[in-house]
Order: C-alpha cells, then sequence, then structure tokens
C-alpha cells in the first residue's frame, strides 16, 4: 500500500462540477435538484457556506435561471445545475441572460429524453437544444466534458469565459460523466486562472452598460455601488432601454453575436489524438461518447488502422474551421453519438459532405460500446 | 501493455453495490496508486430495481469506463444473473448468491456460490452488511488489491460508527472465500 497524496481525490463528475466552481470564486448557487445532476446541487448546499456563500433551493428550475441572473447582476459569480426538463424550463430566462449579457453558468447533465425520458440514463441529446433551445439570433457557448477532471477544468473555463465575454455558459455534460467516479488531482489554489468581469472605469453618471466598445464586451456594473441602469429583454440601446429603432437594434444585435463570433478561437477548444496524414479514419466525439471512441481509436490502430481522433471539448460556437483542418486525408468520418445525429449533421455542413459520414447512435440509456465504433473502422 | 480488470456488481437497487463500487476503486485508486473507475446504471427506484455498478482497475490511462468483457461478476439476484452473464469473459469468475441465484447459467467460467446475504444476518446479525461481505469475497478471488487497502478505503466511506461491523463483514467474507477455495482446490 502507497500513502495516498492529500490532493488526489476519488470523486465524481458532478462533486468535481462543483468544487471547481467554488475555486472559480462561485458565490451563489439557486438550483432544483433533477437526477442525473443532483450532487452538485447537494455539494454545494455545505460547500458554499464554507466560503461565504449561498446556496438557494428554489420553487422550479425558471426561478433558479432567475436567482442566478439576479445574483450575477448583483456581482455574485452564479451557477445553476439541471437536467433535460429542467433545461426546456430554464430556456427562456437563457435567452434573457443572453440578450441582457449577463454572466452565469447553466450546468446540464444529459439524461435520455424527450420528456421526463429515461430520468437515471445517459444521452447526449440536448446539443441542439443548447445552441438553439431559446428563440432568437442569440450567442452561446457549451463546453462537453470527457472525464472527472475535465469537468473540474472546463467549469472553470465555462466561469472564465461567461466572466470575460459577459454571456451565460453551459457546462452540457451527461450522466455517465456526471455520475462517474475517478481520480483527480485538484491544482493548488494559486496555479488556477481566474477571470473576472471588467467594471465600469468611468462615473455612474457617464456609466453606458451597453456600450459599443472595441472589445465588443461593455463593461459591467455591479448593482447596489451607484451605477443604475435599465435591464431589459427588449432590444435597447447603449443605455439598456428599450428602443424600436432598427439602426440601432441592428448595432446592437450584431454586436452582441459578433462578441462570441469574432472570439471563436479563444473560444473553440478540440483535442487531436493521432491526427495526421496517413489518417484513413477520422472520428469526431465529444462528452462520454470520446471514452468509447478512444478506446475504438487504440484497438484499432493495435491492428494496423490509421485512424484517429478528434475530441469536441467546445462544442458551440461549432469547431468547424478546427474540423476543417483535423480532416487531412481522411477517407471517411465517423460520428459516435448518443442521439439521432444531431452533431453529425453540423460535421456534413462543416465538411460540405466531401466524403462520407458515418453516424452511430444510440438513444436506449445505455453508452456506445467501443467495439460498435471498432466494426465502424475496420468494416467502413 | 497495461492490465484491464473488469468487476461488475450486480442485484437490486438498495443492496449497496454502488458503495461496495466506490469502495473497490478508491482502495484501488488512492492506496494502490492504480488508475480506477466506478461508474453505475439503476432505475429511478430508490429500492428494488435492477442495479449495477462497475469497477475498471488499470495500470494505465481507463478510456472506456464501463465493463465489456468482465472478469469477475457479482450477482446477488436472479434476474441480474440472468441480464449480465452474456458479458462474463470466458475465464472469468461468477459470484452469486446460493440462496437467490437458483438457476445459474452454464459456461466455462468459474462459478463461486455462496449464501451471502444469509451469512450477513446470521453471522453478523445484519442482512445490511452483505454487500461489504460480497466485498470480501471479491478481494480474496481477485487479489488486484491488498486487504489493507481496502481496510482503509472502508474507514473512509462508511457512516462514522459502522467502520467496525462492516470491517468485520469484510473478515467475513473474506473467510468464506477462503473456505471455498479450499473446498474446491
Amino acid at each position: 500500500m502507497s500513502e495516498p497524496k492529500k490532493n488526489i481525490k476519488m470523486i465524481q463528475g458532478n462533486t468535481a462540477c462543483a468544487e471547481a466552481a467554488i475555486a472559480a470564486g462561485c458565490t451563489f448557487f439557486a438550483g432544483y435538484p433533477i437526477t442525473p445532476s443532483t450532487e452538485i446541487a447537494e455539494v454545494l448546499s455545505y460547500r458554499l457556506p464554507m466560503v461565504g456563500g449561498n446556496f438557494i433551493q428554489m420553487e422550479d428550475e425558471i426561478a433558479s435561471m432567475g436567482a442566478i441572473i439576479g445574483a450575477s447582476l448583483g456581482g455574485a459569480k452564479a451557477m445553476t445545475a439541471t437536467s433535460g426538463p429542467g433545461f426546456s424550463l430554464k430556456q427562456e430566462n437563457l435567452g434573457f441572460a443572453a440578450m441582457a449579457e449577463i454572466p452565469c453558468v447553466v450546468v446540464n447533465v444529459q439524461r435520455g429524453g424527450p420528456s421526463t425520458g429515461l430520468p437515471t440514463h445517459v444521452a447526449q441529446a440536448d446539443v441542439m437544444q443548447a445552441r438553439w433551445g431559446t428563440h432568437g439570433d442569440h450567442p452561446i457557448i457549451a463546453l462537453c466534458p470527457t472525464s472527472v477532471s475535465d469537468t473540474y477544468r472546463l467549469t472553470l473555463r465555462a466561469f472564465n469565459l461567461s466572466e470575460k465575454y459577459r454571456t451565460p455558459v453551459i457546462l452540457l455534460t451527461d450522466e455517465l460523466i456526471g455520475h462517474l467516479t475517478e481520480k483527480i488531482e485538484l491544482p493548488e489554489p494559486g496555479s488556477i486562472e481566474i477571470i473576472n468581469r471588467q467594471k465600469p472605469t468611468v462615473s455612474p453618471e457617464k456609466y453606458l452598460p451597453y456600450e459599443s466598445t472595441a472589445s465588443l464586451v461593455p463593461p459591467m456594473a455591479n448593482f447596489g455601488e451607484g451605477y443604475r441602469y435599465h435591464v431589459t429583454g427588449l432590444v435597447h440601446d447603449e443605455t439598456g432601454f428599450p428602443t424600436n429603432d432598427s439602426d440601432k437594434a441592428a448595432l446592437m444585435l450584431a454586436r452582441l453575436n459578433d462578441k462570441i463570433e469574432k472570439n471563436r478561437d479563444d473560444i473553440v477548444e478540440v483535442e487531436e489524438i493521432h491526427i495526421d496524414y496517413e489518417m484513413e479514419t477520422l472520428i469526431i466525439a465529444y462528452g462520454s461518447s470520446a471514452r468509447s471512441a478512444n478506446r475504438a481509436m487504440i484497438t484499432a490502430r493495435e491492428e494496423g488502422h490509421k485512424v484517429g481522433l478528434l475530441v469536441l471539448k467546445t462544442i458551440w460556437p461549432f469547431p468547424e474551421k478546427e474540423i476543417q483542418q483535423a480532416m487531412r486525408n481522411a477517407k471517411k468520418i465517423i460520428v459516435p453519438e448518443l442521439n439521432l445525429g444531431q452533431i453529425a449533421h453540423e460535421v456534413e455542413w462543416a465538411t460540405n459532405r466531401r466524403i462520407p459520414i458515418i453516424k452511430l447512435n444510440r438513444i436506449n440509456g445505455e453508452s456506445i460500446k467501443p467495439s460498435e465504433i471498432h466494426k465502424v473502422i475496420t468494416q467502413g | 501493455m497495461s492490465f484491464r480488470y473488469e468487476i461488475r456488481l450486480s442485484g437490486s437497487g438498495g443492496q449497496g453495490l454502488i458503495l461496495v463500487g466506490k469502495v473497490l476503486a478508491e482502495a484501488a485508486a488512492i492506496y494502490e496508486g492504480l488508475n480506477a473507475t466506478q461508474s453505475q446504471s439503476y432505475g429511478p427506484e430508490a429500492r428494488g430495481g435492477a442495479s449495477r455498478s462497475e469497477v475498471i482497475i488499470s495500470d494505465g490511462d481507463i478510456d472506456y469506463p464501463k465493463a465489456e468483457n468482465i472478469d469477475i461478476l457479482l450477482a446477488l439476484t436472479q434476474e441480474a444473473c440472468d441480464k449480465y452473464i452474456a458479458d462474463l469473459n470466458e475465464n472469468g469468475t461468477l459470484i452469486v448468491d446460493s440462496q437467490l441465484v437458483t438457476h445459474v447459467p452454464e459456461g466455462n467460467f468459474r462459478v463461486i456460490q455462496i449464501p451471502i446475504i444469509q451469512s450477513a444476518s446470521e453471522r453478523l446479525g445484519k442482512f445490511i452488511v452483505a454487500n461489504i461481505i460480497a466485498l470480501g469475497i471479491i478481494v480474496k478471488i481477485s487479489n488486484i488489491v491488498s486487504l489493507e487497502s481496502v481496510q482503509h478505503a472502508i474507514k473512509a466511506r462508511v457512516p462514522k460508527g459502522t467502520e467496525e461491523i462492516n470491517l468485520k463483514a469484510l473478515a467475513e467474507g473474506i473467510n468464506l472465500a477462503e473456505e471455498w477455495l479450499n473446498k474446491n482446490s
């Protein structure tokens, strides 16, 4: 037996998410417990008070989303966590947060759907909902972790991106990763990069909460510090008050979407494994399915098959440029996912269907077995 | 080439199999310096319904964290045994509760039949520690983690005040497995 190191823990993905939120500086969580995300609320219900933060269980998911928006306007880093049916309920306020440019983190531990679906079983069928679940052309960022330590890292990143770009960020994990217990080496507190929202440097009278700045991200004042301004879901001008002026609407909506699109290189993250010019088969995967894909790739490579794997850590904005680069001379692409092909369709668009895209889908609540992917690698 | 050892613990919800999985994985990963994952699959019920917990132990990276080619299958109900036997490696071991699993599937694998739940009631006076007796049997049969590591992991994981009865249950499981090995060697 070896002496255990203090910062090495065996924890599940949901616990890693909660601990990372605290490390990121989150001081407010509002939620309504739902399987398979409940452990995030459970852990934060006792961890947040330890660091001077607040935990509140709201009457439902709609109110939880409203509460974190309010907390964020007051200056707190705020988070909520949910799954399928709860994520549906959050959509209206999620759109409000995007429109009013309020940083917050929404965790969706995906389970089988539609509706209440398969509450205790894994799925990846909310990827399109994460992108377009709320109405209107809006920017969104969504990150998909593949392990417990990745959940920790990407939760930190979700907070940092939300603060940097004044936008809601979705941590789109799944039941397998959320409930998976594995080893994690927790980083030293001082070694973590923390980004905080930019605060106004002008006096309250001169403050424009939605100013068209060069960075596309206007500084954000905390409510209660003397900077009085209007927050609305209506199209607004630089002061925050509603406007019907089409020129001002065009300007505001362009900036809202541009701040994510023009910074997509900073936001998009992918991992390339064994991608080279010899590669004949490219697998594109994300979340827990990337674990199945990795094993299938290793087995196939041992048998001499030239196969590589592109893991999408950022799923929105979509990594189309990274996919085009990773394709190299591949003759086919395999997209395994726990839905009926939601990301495969995006891959078809990104690659202009130049080579065959093979969809490998499963929606019965079980993960995709590596042997199933291996079969498609070797047999076509 | 790294090794990969797969254990599936199956039965019905409430039998404590997820805890057994967590203790095994923690013994391997925290106290033995190996890599381990523990995953689970269960229904929406708090009690009853099919439940399984899977532990993968390896000295290398564990990519796919679910069991595909099982080395040890524990089945505490007939339903679980029938449902999961197909994934057992042909050189693997099936451990069943001899009173609850009466129809043992045929195959090349080794079968260990022990009255696990009855032993918990009769020898320890608490059927609820049957899960830890099963853990003791698995520790002895698999030899994948040391007894000392498992004892540490139990102390760290079980509710305060129940350490002693759980360590006794672990020892009972080891004894039952030794008795079985002596009889069948």
